[in-house]
């Protein structure tokens, strides 16, 4: 266990001294502060222009829920980046390096050392969530009053992703290269954000085929199926009626595919820890 | 297996694909021993050092550190190790490095924070404790690297090449923290190629060549048995140095030099009075012991194990 806190700790000293921590904040908190600024001047618009009938009040809740998906859109895609990105080399790397052997050769098993990469690389992932996230959804409260519904569970499921692809990736960083392995999880992620739009685009014109396909690609790898389950849960009510929004759903990745995607990430982590053990360092 | 022996190795094999990098290596190496690892670039030495360290898994035969399985990460809690070319983590200063690898070898807080002081003294880097590896020289990482495998007052000490590529400053250090080992009683496991550090710090050697062991021997019965005489003198002819053949099979006469080999300095006064008496002026008569280097050329070939 000592050693499992000990590499976790050593993955985020590495982050910090690499200035990948602190690049990712910096850029994060600029993103913040463009979307609220963006968010700032839509709604003084929309309070001088629109009164306070009904229908002004239903067309700036549409409005509030359109922006905060689209905010937190660019958010999931900013956070799986971040989550392959930063964990592509951290196996493969210590690898082609050497820099593995004089930790391998101490009185250690090899699953703490991939075990204590995660919880590393969990941890800053899901600071840098929060920070994104939750600065999203604060900024709609503060500005708006605007909250969407289901917000925590939209969350949750976004940070299920986020660990989805980095258990992903330290699989794949512990039998390929560095380079091979981005190409395999950024490869997988594309299938399926396309399938993804296959799905959506298929149930909007019923076209059962199209939607079987998308649901393959989700079993490939369902991350894109999280965030349309988050996108689901987020959206306002008339949203889900009249569709129409790019984040609107139409085909909603049932509860079993969340449950997909947490069996996925296990197995995941247990096969990173498996292929690191057998491998010949 | 014997829980007395620092290493051992029964018919230890490792295949990459098609090729066999060792292909059967059996070995002992006494507690207490220096013992050198000796073999031409790709003989399957650092393979070997590998696979004793669990880095790489055997595809058969087994292996033991102190009588414990390889494959068990309990077997290096008593063992250091110098990887060679010396990659580290280099963001990391080297105060922190050493204290990262003491956690990793479970090393209580208070020893560590009495003992990473007294490395970095005996490496001589304690004015560069808070310097990040990345700005060091390969001496100055060659080491840290030793601190780093000395940091669990190990019993037994695995060096993989640790002096190649190094001025004779890093190559002295080595050599002085061997000889500090020796004296402690410490196993130190020596693999490398070059000869003049093995010939100084070695009780015992082993030869490999296309991962096998082809002769294991102390050094000093390595190296006492045999040697070169060579004679320079005026009015040497045939005769005379047939004459020598009572004493050596290998007599080779080349204008004013004779050579010829012994089996040891017993017959050298007598040669000498021989010489005189069939009246050759002897101006000088040098035995040599035979270098490592030329056994190494006799025992593993000229063709480097190419």
């Amino acid at each position: 266990m000592m050693t499992v806190w000990t590499v976790a700790r050593l993955t985020i000293r590495e982050a910090q001294r690499r200035w990948i921590l602190w690049a990712a904040l910096l850029l994060g908190l600029a993103f913040l502060v463009v979307y609220g600024l963006g968010f700032y001047e839509m709604q003084k618009d929309i309070q001088r222009q629109m009164g306070s009938g009904i229908m002004a009040r239903v067309g700036a809740l549409e409005f509030h829920s359109f922006y905060g998906l689209a905010g937190l859109y660019v958010v999931n895609f900013l956070a799986s980046i971040m989550a392959v990105l930063t964990s592509v080399d951290t196996i493969a790397g210590e690898i082609s390096s050497g820099t593995v052997h004089t930790l391998v050769s101490k009185p250690v098993q090899r699953r703490e050392i991939v075990i204590g990469k995660w919880l590393g690389f969990a941890f800053m992932l899901t600071l840098y969530l929060l920070l994104m996230a939750g600065g999203t959804v604060g900024i709609g409260y503060i500005i708006a009053g605007f909250l969407a519904p289901n917000v925590l569970r939209g969350l949750l499921l976004m940070w299920l992703n986020v660990l989805l692809l980095l258990s992903v990736s330290l699989a794949g960083g512990s039998v390929l290269s560095t380079l091979a392995n981005g190409v395999l999880v950024f490869g997988l992620y594309g299938v399926a954000f396309i399938g993804g739009w296959v799905e959506q685009i298929g149930s909007f014109l019923d076209n059962a085929t199209a939607v079987r396909i998308g649901i393959v690609c989700s079993l490939i790898i369902p991350s894109d199926a999280l965030w349309r389950r988050a996108a689901f849960e987020m959206q306002s009510a008339l949203e889900g009626v009249i569709g129409g929004s790019p984040f609107a759903t139409n085909s909603v990745p049932s509860p079993f595919m969340v449950g997909y995607a947490v069996l996925y990430t296990a197995v995941a982590v247990a096969l990173a820890v498996q292929l690191f053990r057998k491998r010949d360092l | 297996m014997s829980a007395s022996l620092a290493i051992e190795t029964r018919n230890l094999q490792k295949a990459f694909g098609e090729k066999l990098a060792v292909r059967d290596l059996s070995l002992q190496v006494e507690r207490g021993e220096v013992f050198g690892f000796l073999g031409p670039n790709g003989a399957g030495k650092t393979t070997s050092v590998k696979m004793l360290l669990g880095l790489i898994r055997p595809t058969q035969g087994e292996s033991r550190l102190f009588g414990m399985p390889t494959s068990l990460p309990a077997a290096r809690t008593r063992v250091g190790f110098l990887p060679e070319h010396f990659r580290f983590h280099d963001w990391l200063t080297a105060a922190e490095f050493l204290r990262l690898h003491a956690e990793l070898y479970h090393i209580p807080a208070e020893t560590m924070h009495r003992r990473i002081p007294a490395l970095l003294e005996l490496v001589g880097l304690e004015a560069h404790a808070g310097k990040r590896l990345r700005t060091f020289s390969k001496g100055m990482l060659q080491r840290i690297g030793l601190a780093q495998a000395l940091l669990n007052e190990p019993e037994l000490v695995i060096l993989d090449e640790p002096t190649s590529g190094l001025d004779p400053v890093g190559r002295r250090l080595v050599r002085d923290i061997i000889r500090d080992l020796r004296h402690k009683g410490t196993t130190v496991f020596l693999n490398s190629h070059l000869l003049s550090e093995v010939e100084i710090t070695c009780d015992r050697v082993a030869f490999i060549k296309h991962g096998e062991i082809l002769r294991t021997s102390t050094l000093q019965s390595l190296v006492e048995g045999e040697l070169t005489v060579t004679v320079r003198a005026a009015h040497l002819n045939p005769g005379v140095a047939a004459g020598l053949e009572h004493w050596s099979k290998n007599v080779r006469l080349d204008g004013e030099h004779l050579s010829l080999t012994l089996k040891g300095e017993a017959d050298l006064p007598e040669i000498n009075r021989y010489l005189v008496a069939q009246g050759v002026d002897v101006y000088a008569l040098t035995p040599e012991k035979v270098s490592l280097e030329d056994l190494f050329i006799q025992i593993v070939g000229t063709d480097g194990g190419l």
